[in-house]
């Protein structure tokens, strides 16, 4: 059987980004060149923090509200929804869900960004979460524009939307970022080119979702997000000592 | 590679980039939005144990402070319990206030990162190890981190809990086991531990795959 609390199956690295990427530059100096040290999980890496829906309020995954001043912000109107899962399939329920973007005009709100696309006086460019009973989540927003950025002379960000995710454990955390279906960016982007197998940067990309689409209002895109599995435990192997 | 025949595979992680205080720390991003704010203050005024600080910066491969960078740490309480119900251990209180959990970014003018919380218990072992010498779970993201990068911080003052401690005793090279060893001082009347992380070079921090 399952345990709900059991340890994790190793991560598969091969379908990750390694540290060291030089077509990356930023990753070179940030990169560790030890190996990481395995680690079999003990009970600080199956815990992990959890949150409660009434933590977050009420507009807090409606970005085009959650900061709207005198209007909507510009741009296409947008439904960004999916589902989170683990590596066994079983949907994951009640975690934390946070995104973050650039406008349409692909500014971001922040004391740091000073490309000279305007900000959106009514978009803030963030939202958060938690996944229902089966591991729901959805956010409305207006679809992020791509930017430059300086790592080759010529780099451009794809549009893109950053997500971050809490499981139930720890050692499930994992932050990446969501394409969109049809991006012609995307093969000559620096960071989703991190990872080398092409297969596993297509699950980065949001497929056009038309049925979840709001007619005559907003498009929708499809993101499902899978988290580290937990082992089944076949044999006694307790975790816990006492 | 596929690892087994499980359905799925895990998501790519991707760079959370410089602009991740926007999403996860929005007022250091410049703005409020959100009424209720996560932060790097783990406490709540009935917490138990003992009050610490804990501070340090993040270091890249020149030895520069990265201040771009967003840290997040795990830990039990006092007497040694997760606020999770994985955690079955006999004999450790639950406290309900207290979450364990504070994430905070680096000073984008120092690099300076700091976390309010209190020193906790010991944590028991895997099944036939000893208990765990009290400690911290910390990981970081920034810009130039492809994944994110998982780490412990261990407690220079617990000299015989760390010698017995069942993960730093793993690790091949003594040298390396004091990457893990936050320092305490005292300062104004509160206790301290500096805790700085070397991304690479010399001193290098050990990361863990856990």
């Amino acid at each position: 059987m399952v345990d709900e609390f059991g340890e994790f199956y190793q991560r598969n690295r091969d379908v990750q980004p390694p540290a060291f990427t030089p077509g990356y530059k930023t990753s070179a100096l940030r990169s560790p060149r030890i190996p990481l040290w395995s680690l079999q999980n003990s009970l600080s890496e199956v815990t992990g923090p959890m949150f409660r829906p009434d933590e977050l309020g009420p507009l807090d995954h409606d970005l085009i509200k959650n900061y709207a001043h005198d209007g909507d912000p510009v741009g296409e109107r947008t439904i960004i929804h999916g589902q989170v899962l683990d590596e066994n399939a079983r949907p994951q329920a009640g975690v934390l869900v946070e995104i973050w973007q650039a406008n349409a005009g692909g500014r971001y709100r922040h004391v740091n960004d000073r490309y000279f696309a305007p900000i959106d006086p009514n978009f803030g460019g963030c939202g958060r979460t938690i996944t229902d009973a089966e591991g729901r989540y959805a956010f409305r927003t207006v679809k992020p524009g791509a930017y430059p950025f300086r790592n080759h002379i010529n780099s451009w960000r794809p549009a893109h939307v950053h997500v971050s995710i809490f499981g139930s454990g720890f050692a499930q955390r994992l932050i990446t970022q969501m394409y969109f279906e049809g991006d012609p960016l995307i093969r000559h982007d620096s960071i989703a080119q991190t990872i080398p197998d092409p297969a596993a940067i297509e699950r980065l990309v949001a497929k056009l979702d038309l049925n979840a689409s709001i007619p005559l209002d907003s498009l929708a895109y499809r993101f499902d997000i899978v988290l580290r599995g937990r082992r089944s435990t076949l044999f006694e192997n307790k975790l816990q000592g006492n | 590679m596929k690892h087994s025949i499980n359905p799925l595979e895990e998501t790519p992680s991707q760079t959370a980039g410089p602009y991740v205080h926007i999403g996860l720390i929005p007022q250091q991003a410049g703005f409020e939005i959100f009424k209720n704010n996560f932060s790097n203050n783990l406490l709540a005024a009935d917490t138990k144990g003992e009050r610490i600080t804990i501070e340090g910066f993040v270091f890249d491969g020149t030895g520069a402070p990265v201040r771009d960078l967003m840290l997040e740490i795990w830990q039990a309480n006092a007497a040694g319990r997760y606020n999770h119900p994985a955690d079955r251990q006999h004999g450790k209180a639950l406290e309900p206030g207290f979450r364990g959990w504070g994430r905070t970014g680096t000073d984008f003018s120092s690099g300076l990162y700091t976390f309010e919380t209190i020193k906790p218990g010991s944590v028991n072992g895997r099944s036939g190890t000893k208990p765990m010498a009290p400690h911290v779970s910390l990981w970081m993201v920034s810009r130039g981190i492809n994944i994110g990068l998982s780490t412990r911080m261990y407690f220079d003052d617990e000299t015989d809990a760390n010698a017995a401690d069942p993960v730093l005793n793993l690790i091949e090279h003594p040298a390396r086991r004091k990457t893990l060893l936050g320092h305490r001082s005292t300062r104004d009347g509160k206790i301290v531990y500096r805790f700085d992380i070397h991304l690479q070079g010399a001193h290098e921090t050990v990361f863990f795959d856990v």
